[in-house]
Formats: structure tokens, C-alpha cells, sequence
């Protein structure tokens, strides 16, 4: 069923008794030609474009809980593709602009909302690696607008210019960054991969993998065994808990982030503002809540919950520049699991078990990727290369000193 | 999070920084092997990230100053055991 708005217009009329589920629930196979672990963004991602892109009919997506469930339903929905490094930028400027064309190629409204990203500036050195920044970012067909605090203070009155630690001296902007539904990007996905012929089995937790002679028939689940051509892991959190099981030891390291989100207001925060000196970071939502998260809580934890410092921490650095944050009431936060890669870079590559393969390291900032992701990843797949935007995501990066280290930290996952 | 340092006695988690697996303190020696290079890749990188007892190291930053050896539940948080870290690693062949 194509969604439209005669479509909509007619259920109106007719009382919504036209409307069907979204996707199938289908028993699962016993062969399929590739089988997908996690039914987050960065599977079902995989699976639309495996079928849409590649042609490949006979696919599986296997969650463990509900899709939407991880960490795609829970982060702060912040898309942008301002990075510095040619291992990064040009892959994340693909993934924008396949959220610029998301809704219509999936004919689902994902709420895709290009409403800005602004990265404040509280000195000159700042400045220096933000123009850098700009131009690197120019240089891959992204847009990148250096703002002063004259112009910033136009668009965000309230920002407390003048803090005695971090004063506000300009900031870099991308202008086509911005907000998507997080939950309406699973479904979506789901839906179109579903129309297409893939199978999504929830409730279907991948306990081991059968490996033999050093190539992967198929993955054990709690609904039996499945076999299959190719497995493709996605899992994000669970990376290294998952891969232990094919006897993997992984450059990651799962850590919390936690993520606030305050009681709905009327518009007050047209873009998205991050505080990187200070690790604070807020967008509003469609329903009015400041949505706002900062720093992970730095140890591997698999709790889905955080710790109070940090909670206290992220607050102080909101009141830093936004001190109108504190007449608003919390009303809830969370945690989230991510996988804390070695460089702060992600992973898309075969592993050296034949038919297994892997994808994840994304860190806190996959929800981005979550197109370029599964186009990248469904690539691999279908033709065995690298995608040409992802040829640096290899595992072999860290043995051979390609590291892809945005901040500079090196091998210390809690520090990206 | 409470850290029972063994000198100290109770000090809140914030005034630690994390390093991470305490098998860092078995840094490889044999520079000259022929396998040194996966024996460092595999030191510098690559991890064992249990749901579970995780044995890690904790520096005591805004404190003594002291490495700390932690055993901690990352499920549920839990510290069972915490160990000064030079403790541990004489204990386990390191040094003197
Ligand atoms: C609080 C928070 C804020 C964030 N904010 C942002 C942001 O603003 N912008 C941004 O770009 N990124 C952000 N991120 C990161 C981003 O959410 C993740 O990198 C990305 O969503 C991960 O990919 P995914 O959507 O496929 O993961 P998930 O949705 O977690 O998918 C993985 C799925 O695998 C399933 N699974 C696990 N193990 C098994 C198994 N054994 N068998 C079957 N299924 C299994 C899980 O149930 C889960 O559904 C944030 C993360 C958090 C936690």
C-alpha cells in the first residue's frame, strides 16, 4: 500500500479502516541468500538497499527484541556530515544526501528536518581547526558557513555570549544538517524492505554462529538455525558480545551515553547547537521537548543506564551557554550502548571467517551513517568490495597505522 | 559508582580516570620477534568486551594518584573487588 495524500484524505473519510500493517510477520527460512543480525537503522538500512539497489531478493533481518528497539530509537536524531578527514567527510556527505531523498525513495515521512547544526567557537585555535574544518568539508561537496557572534546571536538570542571560561566567538555552521524521527527511519526502512521481499523476524535472538572450515554457513538462533550464503552483523552496541561468539576479539569497546530530554516547550531553539569545549549539545523536538546529551560515561558498560556525575556534568554545561535551560523541568533521560571503536571510526569489512561479515565501531555518531551505512554495507555484500566512499573502514587500519582519528586521541575508546 | 580504594577506603567513581582492560598491564616485551607487530596490534587494539566481570584499571587522578585494579560487573555495575594495581602486576610477574 503506497501512502498519499489522496490516500490519507480517503481513510479520513472512511473512518482509518483501510490501513494494513506495515510489514510482515514471517516465519523464518530455513536458507536465505544473506542473513542481517540486528534489526536497528544499519540493518534494515542494509536490507532495503541489498534489494533495491542490488537486486537481491532472498533476505533476512533477524532482531533479537523489536526493530527500532536499539540504539536507532534511542539517540538524539542529529544528522550532519561535518567532518575533517577524507576517510570520513566524503562518506558522511553521501549519507546526507540520501537523507535528502530518504522519504521519497521509501514513500514513508521520516520527518527528514534540515533546520541547521551550528558547532560553537571559544578561541582562536577552535577557530583555526573549525576553517580547516570548513574547507575540508567544502572540498567534498558539503556546505560549511563560518558564522560570527554578531550573526549567531541574530538566529540564537539567548546564548550567554560572555561566559568567563568560554565565551562565544563565532562558530561553524552546516545549514543542511540537522533532526530526522529516529523510530519513523526504522520503520521506514522495514516497510520498503518488506514491500520488496525481505523477511524481518523479531523476536529471534542470534545465540551462535556454525562455522566450519573457516567459512559460515549460518547463524544458530533462539527460533533454530538459519543458514545462509552470507551473515552480515549490525548490531551496534552488542558488537563485541556478538562477535565473541565466532571467537573474535574486536578494536571496541561498549560505553553509555545518556541522553536528556526536557518537558515540551514552545519553539525556542531553531537549529541544533553543540558546545564541544564544554560537551553539551541540544536540539528541539517536533513536540516541543530540548532534546540534549554531552560526554559518555567513559567506563564499558553494558547497563543501559548511566551514572549521576555525568547527568551533572552534561547540566553544567548546558547552563554554561544556555542558562534559560535552567527554569526547565527534566523529564526523562536514558542510556544508550554504543560501541567505542579504537580510532572513533567505524567498521565495514569482511572478517577473516569466509561469509561472515561485520559492521559496527559506529560509536556516538551512527545514526547519521545509518544510509550511507546500509548502502556501504549492502555493497560489500553483493559485490564483495568495498564501497568506494567506505574503502577506509577496514579492519586492517589498526595493524597498519590507518587509523581514521578525528580527534586526535589514539587508541583510547572513552576519549572519542 | 563507589570505588573502595584500598588505602583510602570509599571514594566516588568521579575522581578516577578510566584506562580500561587491566590485561594492559601485560604489555608485550619482544619488540624484536617476529610476531611482535600482531602481538602489539592485538595489545594497543584489540579487546575482549565481556557483558559481565570485567577486570579493568582506574587511576586515581584527583586523588593519590594511585593505579587501581577494579573488577566490575558492566551490566549491572557492581564492583566485587578493587586491588592496587602494583599489587596486582607483582603479583602476576611484573617488575620487582
Ligand atoms: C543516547 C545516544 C545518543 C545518540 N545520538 C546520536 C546522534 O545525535 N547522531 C548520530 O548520528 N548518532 C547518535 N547516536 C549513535 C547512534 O544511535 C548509533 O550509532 C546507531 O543508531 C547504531 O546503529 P543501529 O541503528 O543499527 O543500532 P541499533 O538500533 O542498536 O540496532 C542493533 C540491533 O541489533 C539487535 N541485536 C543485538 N544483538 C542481537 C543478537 N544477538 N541477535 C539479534 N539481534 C541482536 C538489537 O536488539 C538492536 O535492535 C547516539 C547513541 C546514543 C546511545
Amino acid at each position: 500500500m503506497t501512502y498519499s495524500g489522496f490516500r490519507v484524505i480517503k481513510e479520513a473519510l472512511t473512518g482509518h479502516r483501510g490501513w494494513g500493517p506495515a510489514w510482515r510477520t514471517p516465519e523464518p527460512k530455513s536458507h536465505y541468500d544473506y542473513v542481517i543480525i540486528g534489526g536497528g537503522g544499519h540493518g534494515l538500512a542494509t536490507a532495503h538497499y541489498l534489494a533495491s539497489v542490488y537486486g537481491q531478493a532472498r533476505v533476512a533481518v533477524l532482531e533479537k527484541g523489536w526493530i527500532g528497539g536499539g540504539n536507532v530509537g534511542r539517540n538524539t536524531t542529529i544528522i550532519r556530515s561535518n567532518y575533517l578527514l577524507d576517510g570520513n567527510e566524503p562518506f558522511y556527505e553521501m549519507s546526507l544526501k540520501l537523507w535528502e531523498g530518504l522519504e521519497q525513495d521509501l514513500n514513508y515521512n521520516a520527518m527528514v528536518s534540515q533546520r541547521g547544526i551550528l558547532n560553537l567557537i571559544h578561541s582562536d585555535a577552535q577557530r583555526d581547526a573549525f576553517v580547516r574544518r570548513g574547507n575540508a568539508m567544502m572540498l567534498n561537496g558539503a556546505d560549511a558557513d563560518l558564522m560570527s557572534t554578531e550573526d549567531i546571536l541574530k538566529r540564537y538570542p539567548f546564548l550567554n555570549v560572555n561566559n568567563a571560561r568560554f565565551p562565544i566567538k563565532g562558530g561553524l555552521a552546516q545549514h543542511r544538517g540537522g533532526t530526522v524521527r529516529h523510530d519513523a527511519v526504522a520503520w521506514g526502512y522495514a516497510r520498503a524492505a518488506d514491500r520488496r521481499g525481505v523477511d524481518i523476524i523479531q523476536n529471534c535472538e542470534v545465540t551462535g554462529f556454525r562455522i566450519e572450515n573457516g567459512k559460515c554457513l549460518g547463524v544458530e538462533t533462539s527460533r533454530g538455525f538459519v543458514g545462509a550464503g552470507k551473515v552480515a552483523a549490525c548490531v551496534a552496541g552488542s558488537s563485541g558480545r556478538l562477535m565473541a561468539k565466532a571467537g573474535m576479539r574486536l578494536p571496541i569497546e561498549s560505553h553509555v551515553l545518556q541522553a536528556f530530554v526536557t518537558e515540551g516547550l514552545k519553539p525556542v531553539l531553531p537549529g541544533v547547537i553543540t558546545f564541544g569545549a564544554g560537551h553539551f549539545y541540544c536540539s528541539q523536538s517536533d513536540k516541543g521537548g530540548l532534546v540534549f546529551g554531552g560526554d559518555i560515561d567513559g567506563y564499558n558498560s553494558y547497563a543501559q543506564r548511566g551514572n549521576l556525575p555525568v547527568v551533572e556534568d552534561v547540566c553544567e554545561g548546558g547552563m554554561a551557554i544556555f542558562p534559560m535551560l535552567g527554569r526547565v523541568r527534566l523529564l526523562r533521560m536514558w542510556g544508550g550502548i554504543m560501541d567505542m571503536s579504537m580510532d572513533g571510526s567505524p567498521i565495514i569489512d569482511q572478517t577473516h571467517i569466509e561469509g561472515l561479515y561485520f559492521n559496527g565501531g559506529w560509536c556516538y555518531g551512527g545514526f547519521k551513517a545509518t544510509p550511507a551505512s546500509g548502502m556501504a554495507y549492502a555493497h560489500l555484500l553483493a559485490t564483495g568490495q568495498p564501497h568506494e566512499k567506505a574503502t577506509a573502514y577496514r579492519f586492517d587500519r589498526f595493524e597498519t597505522g590507518r587509523m581514521i582519528d578525528e580527534k586526535g586521541m589514539g587508541n583510547q575508546p572513552n576519549l572519542h | 559508582m563507589i570505588i573502595n580504594h584500598p588505602l583510602l577506603g570509599p571514594r566516588d567513581a568521579a575522581e578516577f580516570t578510566y584506562l580500561g582492560d587491566a590485561k594492559m598491564i601485560h604489555r608485550p616485551t619482544a619488540w624484536e620477534a617476529e610476531d611482535a607487530l600482531a602481538q602489539f596490534t592485538e595489545y594497543g587494539y584489540l579487546r575482549d568486551n565481556p557483558a559481565g566481570t570485567h577486570r579493568e584499571l582506574w587511576f586515581h587522578e584527583q586523588g593519590d594518584r594511585s593505579w587501581l585494579v577494579v573488577t566490575r560487573d558492566t551490566t549491572t555495575h557492581e564492583i566485587s573487588d578493587v586491588q592496587l594495581a602494583r599489587d596486582v602486576a607483582r603479583a602476576e610477574g611484573r617488575g620487582k
